[in-house]
């Protein structure tokens, strides 16, 4: 049987208005992310990742504009919908140790919504699994390490049993070893066919543990692309940022690119990397470089083959 | 540690590694022991010859502040540094919310390159940044660091980033006396 698709996005843009002027923070972004699958996410701090992961939660704020399409199971995604939805069927697992409620004990803020008894048996033996101490239940938010508050922020999420699954950078602060134990769990979140969309910088452990990578820059996707393509010197890829991203990483060669990504207020309709880019051509800069399907992936690259 | 030496020091979060940098620094006193640079202790005022690179530049700045006003703080880097490190004059009258990770973290090196700098302790700072920014500050570190004659102490988990960068690797655990591990750069 074909695992269904949970999330599908289809042309996702996001612009914020303030003052008068229109910036657009996301663009023509389209995504699946199916049962079963770790779906990688990609990309420079300031790319677009984190806003992508709160567009799919309906956790934009106010002077945020959205078009396209999101569906979860066929169910189209939007200010009706997404409240029944958020933390029963889609999960966040945040970034940001500030979600949590600083004047309650740690353990009862990952339980509260089960009963007491059988929500505390199973927090503590989520908190063992972290390598947390029972003793940790009790604490507030501002005993604990980053490190610590990010395993717990993960066994709210494990707990709250949703089928969507969005982890914003659930590793750093972590060490390898913390780091690849937390993937395990998302693997087999996955394996009792939910979908995670794990949300990361750390090209390294997306490659390791996902099963597709997304390639976020400037706000848009630049290409997705079977985990195993990040390999070797990276020919498999698609497209030029990802060969970049995969060689910059220290153990492979550790290629710096110059010049920066263009921040939202200076961002083109042609192809966004154009200015760094080593293959471009006066092509390249003619007109918008639409998404398209290749060797089972996408990109958005007029040269990529 | 050498003048313009690079060492690399790793070890499991929550060891303590952290907490040793600030001391290096002189931003913490150490209860029992010295810090001493060229046989004297640390200077108590002025400029700190060793300085210190956090993990989260956004904790390492006044979000009240514009970039010009935190960059200047300690003084006035010139503009081969800023273009060095791809530090964009447009930023300068930003907000440090309307900058990234990896724009912020340019502004905290360029911040503690100080001429008067002798040592560069560096936490984790390239452990939130995507792959091409961390081998461009790097590159960038490692230049200044041969010019100049300054050493570093690169805190990170991640060994091939170490390698990469340092003349000798210490871990953590071994600091007590222990003997160290050494490596050589290829
Ligand atoms: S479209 Fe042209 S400039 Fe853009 S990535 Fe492809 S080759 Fe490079």
């Amino acid at each position: 049987m074909e695992n269904q698709t949970l999330l599908t996005i289809e042309d996702l843009s996001v612009q914020f208005v303030s003052a008068g002027i229109r910036t657009t923070a996301l663009s023509g972004l389209s995504l699946t992310a199916k049962e079963g699958e770790i779906l990688a996410v990609v990309g420079a701090s300031g790319a677009g990742k984190s806003l992508l992961a709160h567009a799919v939660l309906g956790l934009l704020p106010k002077n945020a504009q959205v078009t396209g399409r999101m569906t979860y199971k066929g169910q189209v995604l939007n200010e009706k919908t997404l409240p029944r939805l958020r933390g029963k069927e889609i999960t966040l697992i945040p970034q940001s140790v500030t979600y949590l409620d600083p004047l309650m004990p740690v353990g009862r803020q990952v339980y509260y919504p089960m009963n007491k008894q059988e929500g505390r048996a199973k927090t503590a033996a989520l908190f063992e699994e972290y390598g947390l101490s029972p003793e940790v239940m009790k604490k507030y938010p501002f005993e604990l390490s980053g490190g610590m508050t990010r395993r717990v922020l993960f066994s709210a999420a494990v707990l709250s049993g949703a089928k969507l699954l969005l982890a914003d950078e659930p590793t750093p602060g972590l060490s390898r070893e913390t780091a690849r134990h937390v993937l395990r769990h998302l693997r087999a979140f996955a394996k009792e066919g939910r979908a995670v969309l794990l949300i990361t910088h750390d090209l390294d452990l997306a490659v390791e543990c996902a099963d597709r990578v997304a390639v976020l820059y400037a706000g848009t996707l630049l290409e997705t692309a079977p985990a195993c393509d990040f390999a070797a010197d990276g020919a498999a890829l698609r497209h030029p940022y990802s060969q970049s991203l995969w060689n910059a990483l220290p153990q492979n060669g550790f290629h710096p690119v110059t010049g920066n990504m263009p921040s939202p207020g200076e961002r083109v309709e042609s192809c966004p990397f154009a200015p760094r880019c080593p293959k471009k051509t006066a092509l390249c800069r003619e007109k918008p470089v639409p998404l398209r399907p290749l060797r089972g992936g996408t990109v958005r690259c007029i040269h990529a083959t | 540690m050498e003048e313009g030496e690079r060492v690399g020091l790793i070890g499991p979060s929550g060891c303590g590694k952290s907490t040793l940098a600030k001391v290096l620094s002189g931003m913490l006193c150490p209860q029992a022991g010295e810090v001493r640079l060229d046989e004297k202790p640390l200077p108590k005022k002025g400029y700190r010859p060793v300085q210190l690179i956090f993990q989260h530049p956004e904790q390492a700045v006044d979000p009240k502040w514009r970039m010009e006003q935190i960059l200047n703080e300690g003084y006035f880097p010139d503009r081969d540094l800023l273009n060095a490190l791809g530090i964009e004059k447009e930023w300068l009258i930003r907000y440090p919310r309307e900058l990234s990770g990896g724009e912020l973290q340019r502004f905290c090196i360029a911040r503690a390159l100080g001429p008067k700098t002798r040592f560069l302790l560096c936490d984790e700072i390239s452990t939130m940044l995507d792959p091409i920014t961390q081998a461009q500050l790097w590159e960038l570190l490692l230049h200044c660091s041969e010019k100049r004659g300054m050493g570093l102490l690169v805190i990170t988990h991640n060994r091939a980033l170490a390698e990469r960068v340092c003349t000798r690797i210490v871990k953590f655990e071994d600091l007590n006396g222990k003997g160290e591990e050494t490596h050589a750069k290829k």
